[in-house]
């Protein structure tokens, strides 16, 4: 096989796997335009006949959607303010500080990588219900507030800043918070991206959680409202499209403008670690 | 003693709120598995009883709990390895010196990964449609007999691993990606000169230099699909003929839809059980023997 037929079949190859990968978003965002009942008829329609926005009127109008779109903001914003605080001054602290118990504690953190989150579920429920907190945002932020994962990434990034820089500051006589906020977090920037951005979008997708913490319609996230209309509305492909696009515009929108520090994240947290 | 005290000061908050919200659920739930807490213990916890080993044996004796635990197997058993094969051949091809506009291309597979997992799951239900689906069209445009994807016990499984294939494998695909840049090209020029087949190249060249890296998304694939809920959820409700019922679908409906939270929290540790063990296979088996280098 001469060299340029290889170079015409291995792009051909990658073009027909993109646009087959691709399919599926494009589609969603086709249909979702179509008028009730288009989309049911064979052979499916690829674009719409006469493009509207009546289903996105009707989801927002009638389906309440605009309260879902606001209860997944709030929460996936606090989720990442959240994990933010605790989780930076952790991984600083695990990195580059001195204190009791430290190895042993990182230790015992990364061990709990491999227990599955659903085992603690159950009485994680009746702890929350015993607080009075099922149905509420708080209950849906408790697994946010701080993460193994987090904290490991903040780690193995602090893990690069020079001691003398530390300790010079120190010699000049700057408290610990001061050093914190004044080198270490300018220093950290990339890796507070990442973070926001793991934290932001993995809140966002969340399922199962929210599924059986928020039992009371009106504090519904996206994917918890959508898959609870789906269910009632088997039938009508075109408005289920447009919950779709509502749904999971905002997290591909924004890992499109910073997917070059969910990257880099992801390789130092599964590659290098 | 002053700067241990600064230490705990940063670090402790996100411990404690670990040990809180994961750590002592995480213990509390095989408590909780060894007792018949249920409705009743619910609306007055005075209704609660030990039990001992019971929610495991009740477990063993269900069917449907077995069935639960057989669909889960299925799907990790032929779903990783086919979703390593697809992130490794689409790594492959990225990698290939021959194609080009590499970083559109990533960004295109990696799309699916970020996408919200019910949303897709949404539009794959109907892309999988029966009567209008778009899969079921390409099918009988290549002349092929349409197929009942979700409606048909053989066929709901299967549908829902290409789901997750296309779902996922973007994401170790960056992994791989990674991986094959790290082989240094001499080893591929020395095996050329050798006259290796691009085969031959692949088995002992590719393959070897991607071990490492095969065995960390193997274990971190494996650990994922173990935990599969959202897709049956959405997309078939757990039918048909409860074919889709998985573990974590069957405990969410024992805990959460009948409230016998006792027995989910067994059903929870037997999984953890089962993906503990799986777990440490991989690692016995990625692991050359003694004696051999």
């Amino acid at each position: 096989m001469s060299r340029q037929t290889e170079t015409l079949l291995m792009n051909a190859l990658i073009i027909v796997v993109a646009l087959l990968t691709v399919f599926p978003l494009v589609w969603m965002l086709s249909v979702s335009f179509m008028t009730p009942g288009d989309a049911a008829v064979f052979p499916p329609p690829l674009w719409p006949k006469n493009a509207t926005f009546e289903n996105y009127v009707e989801l927002f109008a009638r389906g309440g959607m605009g309260r879902y779109v606001f209860n997944s903001f709030l929460i996936s914003t606090c989720a990442t303010l959240l994990a933010l605080t605790f989780n930076v001054t952790a991984g600083y602290a695990f990195a580059k500080m001195r204190f009791f118990g430290r190895d042993a504690v990182f230790g015992i953190l990364l061990g709990a990588l491999i227990i599955p989150a659903q085992v603690g579920m159950m009485p994680l429920f009746l702890m929350l219900k015993s607080m009075g907190v099922i149905n509420t945002y708080a209950g849906a932020l408790v697994p946010w507030i701080a993460s193994v994962f987090g904290i490991f990434l903040v780690r193995q990034f602090a893990l690069s800043i020079p001691d003398e820089m530390i300790e010079a500051a120190r010699v000049d006589g700057a408290s610990e918070f001061r050093i914190f906020r004044s080198i270490v977090m300018p220093v950290l920037q990339p890796v507070l991206v990442t973070v926001a951005l793991f934290t932001f979008l993995t809140s966002w997708n969340d399922f199962m959680w929210p599924l059986i913490v928020l039992t009371g319609e009106q504090n519904y996230t996206l994917p918890v409202a959508l898959a609870a209309l789906s269910r009632e509305h088997v039938q009508d492909n075109e408005m289920m499209m447009a919950g779709a696009v509502v749904t999971t515009i905002p997290v591909l929108l924004l890992f499109l403008v910073l997917q070059r520090f969910y990257i880099q994240g992801m390789l130092s947290g599964s590659v290098k670690g | 003693m002053k700067r241990s005290a600064t230490g705990w000061l940063f670090a402790g908050p996100a411990v404690l709120a670990i040990a809180v919200f994961f750590f002592i659920p995480a213990a509390a739930a095989l408590f909780l598995s060894l007792t018949d807490f249920d409705i009743y213990a619910l609306a007055d916890i005075r209704n609660l009883r030990f039990v001992g080993l019971r929610n495991y044996i009740e477990l063993l004796q269900l069917p449907l709990f077995w069935l639960a635990l057989g669909n889960t197997l299925y799907f990790v058993f032929v779903g990783v390895p086919l979703s390593l094969a697809a992130s490794l051949g689409a790594a492959m091809l990225i990698n290939s010196k021959l194609v080009r506009f590499k970083p559109l291309y990533r960004t295109i597979f990696f799309a699916p990964f970020v996408m919200t997992l019910v949303a897709a799951a949404v539009v794959w239900r109907y892309l999988l449609h029966t009567r209008y689906g778009m899969v079921n069209y390409g099918l009988q445009g290549i002349g092929l007999q349409p197929i009942d994807w979700l409606g048909d016990p053989a066929w709901a499984m299967p549908s829902i691993i290409l789901f997750a294939i296309w779902k996922t494998f973007g994401y170790n695909m960056i992994i791989f990606l990674a991986g094959l840049q790290s082989i240094p090209e001499d080893l591929y020029e020395a095996a050329r000169i050798d006259g290796a087949s691009r085969w031959q190249q692949f088995r002992h060249v590719t393959l070897p230099g991607l071990t490492p890296v095969l065995l960390l998304t193997g274990v971190l694939t494996m650990a994922q699909y173990f935990q599969l809920f959202a897709e049956p959820y959405v997309m078939t409700q757990g039918g048909p003929a409860q074919r889709t019922v998985t573990v974590l679908y069957f405990m969410y409906e024992q805990g959460f839809k009948w409230w016998n939270l006792g027995s989910a929290s067994a059903v929870a540790f037997v999984l953890f059980v089962f993906m503990f063990i799986f777990t440490v296979l991989q690692f016995a088996v990625a692991r050359p023997p003694r004696g051999r280098a």
